[in-house]
């Protein structure tokens, strides 16, 4: 077995473990909570895939993810640790609503306007924390987080002040302009173009990252800042270009959020795909082609989770709690490691065993 | 007793976690009162096997003897508690904390609550009057030379009770005189019953102060001989396994134009101490230029300046003719300017990157290896990789590993390669040989000679005074950020006239001084 090898062994075996002590707890909590713990269990994990509309929940609600995942990736490549995912999403998503309601337009144009409006507020907001960071060295850790909720109350202060559904007693805004939402493409559920375009945008991150020359020096400059500098880059303007892509990334998927499973804005609160993002960032493992499949299995949780609050006397806030205990693992770097070291230590003394039965033959 | 072991390292193996076999199988005895010195190129192992008689690292496999007791050594609380001390490379010293300080940290006497400053200073002063090591007690650790530092780690492992010392490399940062000064300290506690174990691959050192040598080569034991027996030539070729050239053959220089111009160079820190003066000279093509001096006397900061990693304060800096002031790094660069960077691991690559990315992160606004669009030439890239690893012989398994799975000296020849491949006409070369073993030296000496005599500026700062009397042709010394002295031609002086310099013993007049600008 090669050293390569055996990593991709373990930390396979590392995800695998992670899921089922995952699920293990889920089961444990579910026995301790519920009355009717096997009907609770069956609709968490094998409601998900009993009809055609619930495995659609499954892809809508990944949808998301894929976008804020993606974000988080590209930032913490850079080295740097700015949340604006979240506030970043929910900007898209309030400048999408506006541009939808406001600026009438011909379908298709519409919609595809509507997402880079909110690209470019995605970009703005996440550029504030890299400017102060670069021009002044403010912790971009801790701007991100507050300018979050300065976006969060800027785009219920929209819907409040200029958009508002005079009719609804919640807050909703207007009806969202026809020929600007997302079409449908698979009948019998709601999912919607934006599925299409979150995975195109994962290929694109990949040649991003690794085929491309920004990628590059995104890659050293995230690596070593001292280094990018040494050898002649502008560290700070990569970073600051990574959030800037970042921001971006994030917003385009609010305004596809909204356009594709909504009629109108009605949030009230920043919905939180930009925290679950950085789960599923964790469990893609720095890959931009795995974001979807890790942003699956969460929203596969959070599915199971809806459907056993719905079907039985257990909360879908379980699904909170699952969450945050698969972050806690996959964090665990020391998991495993005994085995991981037993197995290196092996593939290198194969290694020497193999040299030195070269050097005999020679 | 003397004469018997103390102790015994017994086939040990050590892999790290990424896979690199850095002791395959060591055996080591060192025997009670004598000083052993391991001897081995960078990246035999030296350190790593060190590392583990003082806690810091596990053995794969073997076991450790310690008065003929079988021991695990779990922490370094644990080795010095079995009587074991270690000085390592870099001072593990507080430098806001007094000398005492430092000394009684981890163990301070205590009265009630609070410490017995009047017990800790006693214990001190005895310690360091017995064994004759003097520092100024209250003097702030900052505020010492390397020198005295360095005696504060000894008198802190004597005072912690050690009866087995490790030195790592202790002359790497020592002057002559300075080395002298250890040489004969480090005797008397021999004298006294210590055991010394002396880390060094500096030949002439192993000779003047050893008892015995255990040589190491690649993980491997090569042999223990008494020093007396073996002579340096085999020494050296035990340790690289063949024969090395220990003097270098230079041709004579043939100087051309001006390649660096410094004129009244000056450049403060952060709270605007000068750390340079005003400083001058003028560096040519086809020479060799050497800068001397005890570390943190302003050779930093010059090369700093030179590479515009920083910026200064007054004064000018032409190279090849252009004022650099307004450059940014990659114009710099863009002028053929290449830059060997003192610390490589911090500055010099980007660990988690292949081999390949870091040998031409320079380039990448390089058409070869970026198109036209931004996409990256994957084979274009790939065919340089190879022929980096090729030309420059770095040893490694494939090029897509991470840089840091590699010894010091092929982490060392990767950025030659990077900094060398972009055909530069000017190279500022920061101790481009710290670290690295004897094999790797030896090509990297030959390289900048060679650069020097295709007609190319080398501006070489060392710590390494063999070093630099080999390689440069004129050699200026750096003292508290001036210029202390300097020598048109270095093939007249030793390294005992540059020590004078370094230390500030001693200092050339105006006009000695003022030549190195005509």
């Amino acid at each position: 077995m090669t050293l390569k090898k055996a990593n991709l062994l373990v930390d396979s075996v590392k995800m695998l473990l992670v899921i089922v002590v995952a699920l293990v707890l889920v089961t444990g909590i579910v026995f301790a909570v519920s009355s009717e713990p096997s009907n609770a269990l069956y609709n968490f994990f094998i409601g998900p895939f009993l009809s055609l509309r619930r495995v659609g929940n499954i892809i809508e609600g990944a949808c998301p993810l894929v976008f804020t995942a993606l974000a988080v990736m590209i930032i913490f490549r850079a080295g740097q640790f700015s949340m604006i995912s979240e506030g970043a999403f929910f900007m898209g998503a309030a400048i999408a609503m506006a541009v939808s309601i406001a600026v009438p337009m011909p379908t298709g144009i519409h919609a595809v306007a509507c997402l880079l409006c909110a690209a470019a507020g995605g970009a703005l907001v996440a550029s504030i924390p890299a400017f102060l960071k670069k021009l002044w060295s403010v912790s971009e850790v801790v701007t991100s987080i507050m300018l979050n909720y300065v976006v969060q109350y800027f785009a219920i202060y929209l819907v409040t002040y200029h958009f508002r559904e005079m009719q609804s007693s919640s807050l909703a805004s207007l009806k969202l302009a026809e020929t600007s939402l997302l079409p449908g493409i698979l009948p019998g559920t709601n999912v919607h173009l934006g599925v299409i375009i979150a995975i195109l945008m994962c290929v694109f991150c990949w040649f991003l990252i690794y085929r491309s020359r920004f990628g590059y020096q995104l890659r050293i400059t995230g690596c070593n800042p001292s280094f990018a500098h040494y050898v002649g880059l502008k560290e700070t303007g990569v970073m600051v270009g990574a959030q800037v892509i970042a921001g971006a990334i994030a917003g385009m998927g609010g305004s596809i959020e909204l356009l594709g499973m909504y009629t109108r804005f009605k949030w009230t609160e920043t919905p939180g795909y930009g925290w679950t993002g950085i789960v599923v960032a964790l469990l893609a493992k720095d890959n931009p082609l795995m974001v979807p499949l890790a942003a699956a299995f969460i929203a596969y949780i959070n599915t199971g989770a809806n459907i056993m609050a719905m079907n039985s006397d257990v909360s879908s806030e379980m699904a909170q709690i699952i969450q945050g205990v698969i972050m806690l693992l996959i964090a665990s770097g020391a998991l495993l490691q005994r085995w991981r070291q037993k197995l290196i230590d092996k593939a290198a003394e194969q290694e020497q065993a193999a040299a030195a039965a070269e050097q005999v033959q020679a | 007793m003397p004469g018997t072991e103390i102790l015994r390292m017994e086939h040990i193996r050590k892999v790290y976690s990424n896979g690199v076999v850095a002791n395959s199988d060591i055996t080591f005895a060192v025997n009670h009162g004598e000083i052993h010195a391991l001897s081995g190129e960078n990246g035999a192992g030296k350190t790593t096997l060190m590392k583990m008689l003082f806690g810091e690292e596990q053995p794969t496999r073997g076991d450790i003897y310690i008065n003929g007791e079988k021991t695990v050594i779990a922490s370094p609380t644990a080795a010095i508690r079995m009587g074991i001390g270690m000085v390592h490379q870099h001072f593990m010293l507080v430098p806001s904390l007094t000398v005492i300080e430092n000394m009684i940290l981890g163990m301070e006497p205590r009265k009630g609550l609070i410490i017995d400053q009047k017990l800790a200073e006693r214990q001190v002063a005895e310690i360091s009057e017995k064994y004759n090591l003097i520092v100024p007690p209250h003097a702030k650790v900052q505020d010492l030379t390397v020198g005295q530092k360095q005696k504060v780690e000894i008198l802190k492992a004597l005072l912690h009770g050690a009866k087995i010392m490790i030195l790592d490399e202790p002359t790497a940062v020592l002057t002559p005189q300075e080395t002298r000064e250890l040489f004969h300290e480090l005797k008397i506690l021999r004298d006294s019953g210590y055991t010394i174990i002396f880390i060094s691959h500096k030949l002439n050192e192993v000779r003047e102060l050893c008892d015995r040598i255990t040589i190491i080569r690649r993980g491997q034991t090569m042999g223990v001989y008494d020093v007396k027996d073996v002579d340096e030539e085999e020494i050296s070729h035990l340790m690289v396994g063949r024969d090395v050239a220990l003097h270098l053959e230079k041709k004579p220089a043939h100087q051309g134009e001006a390649a660096i111009e410094v004129e009244g160079l000056t450049v403060r820190n952060i709270i605007g101490q000068k750390k340079l003066d005003g400083i001058s000279f003028r560096a040519m093509r086809g020479e060799v230029f050497g800068v001397a001096g005890v570390e943190g006397n302003g050779q930093t900061e010059l090369v700093e300046a030179l590479s515009r990693n920083m910026d200064f304060h007054g004064g000018s800096i032409r190279i090849l003719g252009k004022d650099i002031s307004g450059m940014s790094i990659r114009q710099l660069r863009a002028q053929k300017v290449s830059h060997i960077p003192e610390d490589r691991m911090t500055t010099g690559i980007a660990g988690a990157l292949s081999i390949t990315e870091n040998a031409m992160a320079d380039k990448s606004y390089n058409p070869e290896f970026c198109g036209k669009g931004t996409l990256l030439r994957k084979k274009n890239i790939k065919a340089y990789g190879q022929k980096m690893v090729e030309r420059y012989h770095i040893f490694c398994k494939d090029l897509d590993v991470a840089i840091s799975s590699l010894s010091g000296g092929n982490i060392q020849k990767v950025v030659l390669a990077r900094e060398l491949s972009s055909d530069p006409e000017v190279i500022i070369a920061d101790q481009p040989t710290r670290g690295v073993d004897v094999g790797a030296t030896e090509f990297i000496r030959k390289e900048l000679l060679r650069l020097r005599d295709e007609g190319k500026c080398v501006f070489l700062v060392s710590s390494d005074l063999n070093e630099l009397l080999g390689l440069a042709d004129r050699l200026i010394v750096l003292c508290g950020g001036k210029i202390a002295a300097y020598f048109p031609d270095t093939t007249a002086i030793t390294e005992d006239d540059v020590g004078q310099y370094m230390l500030g013993l001693d200092r050339q007049s105006e006009q000695e001084i003022a030549e190195v600008t005509k």
